[in-house]
């Protein structure tokens, strides 16, 4: 079994042709965040639909004449990206469960850092109109200044970052 | 022509293609990786610039193949999804992502990946997206007005910097091929022992960099399919070879008074001059409407003859032998353009015998036709004949 990585100049070209192919034959780019809005509005709505309805961004997903929040292209989309991840780590034999943290970090620790970054990181996309796959790779696919726009700010912050949370990922030196 | 949605792919196939392709997408992720949230944030401490070899290798990758397949005419990029920029919630959104990124080690799409191959802190990041979309939802009322703020439209880049599509490309490469070696050479000084880079054999890489750099060299003088067929059927050379069908304008002014059927006038006078005089029948557009689909089934008659109308003869060939080469057939050109007709018979000077045996008669027809015509135009000028629905593009984003 080979459990090496792909070389990445490789697995970006084929991501490329992936992305390339999506473009052509749909006219759109490949996402991950709208799914996550995608599933929220389809839960909420069966939690509590009175309050779904009347809010102001979640409302107009259930709007009469909308489909169904859980038919959404990026609903599939993602549905095959778990299949796709999955059978990559079949062939690559890395099915594991595992927790995967800096040097410095336990387990609770990640998790709690993990829960956050997601919930920032989703929460952000939502003012972006998408995340790293669908704003910033996409975007800068089809040349649009929002691709770039939202690629500079997500690793210019990250960068920015960095130094404050390198406990989080680095080894505390001396 | 690309993009085939809605037709032929329907929106039910479409879903099928959505998870087909986020297959390809997700196996690729976790191939190269982006499983892994040590690599991850290997690209903000130095030691793992996988993340930033695998993006811009896709960007640039997609970014060319979109302008070679506009090129080569097999892709329509008016119609595909460019994403709309609101640019406060843009730089806000993205510097809330940047922080998610480094204190969670995933993005969405690489956390989505993780899980699936059994990460439990990325099952933890999932679980925070879900819950930051509720909370987004839920306070959307304190920043619904900011949420909309300075829109911007589907503005591309290089309109922005005021670049050809081509140029941009083109320093987008250099400037990617240049981040590869210099992250590399960092890499292999923050991490010497573990550096992924230390694995890259230096001959490949170098002619892929090189490559690389040709393609981007290449996109600058390639001019998309549009450009280049009409600057093609445009050149004087090109246009004296390819002789057009000529129609003359008393033939036209007695084919729209018999009311033939099967006779379809384009005009592609601007629009201005169009409303002045719109011929009987007529209808306007401009040359770059040839390319467009909501056109094709009217320029697709065979049977019916289409004659072009213009300030000129000459922009007149250049639309006809644009058609030819965009494979419609049966087209002709005005004499003389429409200054001709105006001159022959909407307002004629005073009749020139041609002393031979037909001028009574053309004479006649034309004092006739002349008084009909004008009639016939004033009531053309509430136009009965509507232009095609334009085509809209696809929706997409997140």
């Amino acid at each position: 079994m080979n459990t090496r990585y792909m070389n990445p100049y490789l697995a970006g070209f084929l991501l490329g042709l992936v992305l390339l192919a999506t473009i052509f034959l749909t006219g759109r780019g490949l996402g991950a965040s709208g799914a996550f809005k995608d599933v929220v509005v389809a839960a909420l709505s069966a939690a509590a639909p009175a309050h779904a309805h009347q809010n102001p961004f979640f409302g107009p997903y259930l709007a009469p004449g909308q489909e169904p929040p859980l038919k959404a292209w990026l609903v599939f989309e993602v549905a095959g990206v778990v299949i796709g991840a999955f059978l990559s780590g079949v062939v690559s034999d890395r099915l594991k469960l595992v927790t995967e943290a800096g040097p410095q970090v336990g387990h609770r620790r990640r998790w709690l850092f993990a829960a956050l970054g997601g919930a920032l990181f989703v929460l952000g996309a939502q003012f972006a109109r998408g995340c790293t796959s669908g704003a910033a790779l996409s975007g800068m696919a089809v040349l649009s200044a929002a691709g770039f726009v939202t690629m500079l700010a997500i690793f210019g912050t990250g960068y920015a970052c960095a130094w404050f949370a390198r406990r989080l990922w680095l080894e505390r030196k001396g | 022509m690309g993009p085939f949605v809605p037709d032929p792919i329907t929106d039910q196939l479409n879903l099928v293609l959505a998870l087909l392709l986020g297959m390809g997408f997700g196996y690729v992720l976790e191939q190269a990786g982006f499983s892994s949230t040590r690599r991850l944030a290997g690209v903000f401490y130095g030691y793992d610039f996988t993340v930033l070899r695998v993006f811009f290798t896709a960007a640039v990758t997609a970014m060319s193949g979109v302008l070679l397949l506009s090129w080569a005419g097999l892709l329509d990029i008016r119609l595909i999804f460019v994403n709309p920029l609101w640019l406060r919630p843009a730089l806000a959104g993205g510097a809330i992502m940047g922080l998610g990124f480094i204190l969670g080690g995933y993005c969405p799409g690489t956390g989505v990946c993780a899980a699936a191959i059994g990460k439990v802190d990325a099952l933890f990041f999932l679980g925070g997206g879900l819950l930051g979309v509720l909370l987004f939802g839920e306070l959307f009322p304190l920043y619904a007005r900011f949420y909309t703020a300075t829109a911007l439209g589907p503005v591309t880049v290089f309109q922005a910097l005021h670049l050809s599509p081509g140029l941009f490309a083109f320093l987008m490469i250099a400037a990617a091929v240049g981040a590869f070696a210099a992250t590399t050479w960092i890499e292999r000084r923050v991490a010497p022992e573990r550096a992924p880079s230390l694995a890259f054999r230096k001959g490949p890489h170098l002619a892929a960099g090189a490559g690389l750099l040709a393609l981007g060299a290449l996109l600058v003088f390639l001019p998309d399919y549009r450009t280049r067929l009409a600057r093609k059927v445009s050149a004087p050379a090109y246009v004296a070879a390819h002789p057009a069908t000529v129609m003359t304008a008393d033939e036209l002014a007695f084919r729209i008074l018999d009311q033939e059927p099967e006779l379809r006038i384009l005009d592609l006078r601007p629009p201005a001059d169009y409303a002045r005089t719109p011929l009987p029948g007529s209808v306007n557009l401009a040359l770059a409407d040839l390319f467009g689909r909501e056109w094709a089934p009217a320029l697709a008659q065979r049977r019916v003859k289409k004659v072009l109308v213009a300030g000129d003869e000459a922009e007149e060939r250049t639309a006809f032998l644009l058609a030819r080469e965009l494979g419609f057939e049966n087209f002709a050109v005005l004499q003389g353009g429409f200054p001709a007709f105006r001159s022959t018979i909407l307002e004629p000077a005073a009749y020139v015998p041609q002393d031979n045996r037909w001028d009574a008669d053309v004479r006649a027809f034309r004092a006739d036709a002349q008084v009909r015509l004008q009639k016939m135009i004033a009531d053309n000028k509430a136009p009965a004949v509507k232009a095609p629905k334009k085509e809209k593009a696809v929706q997409g984003g997140c």
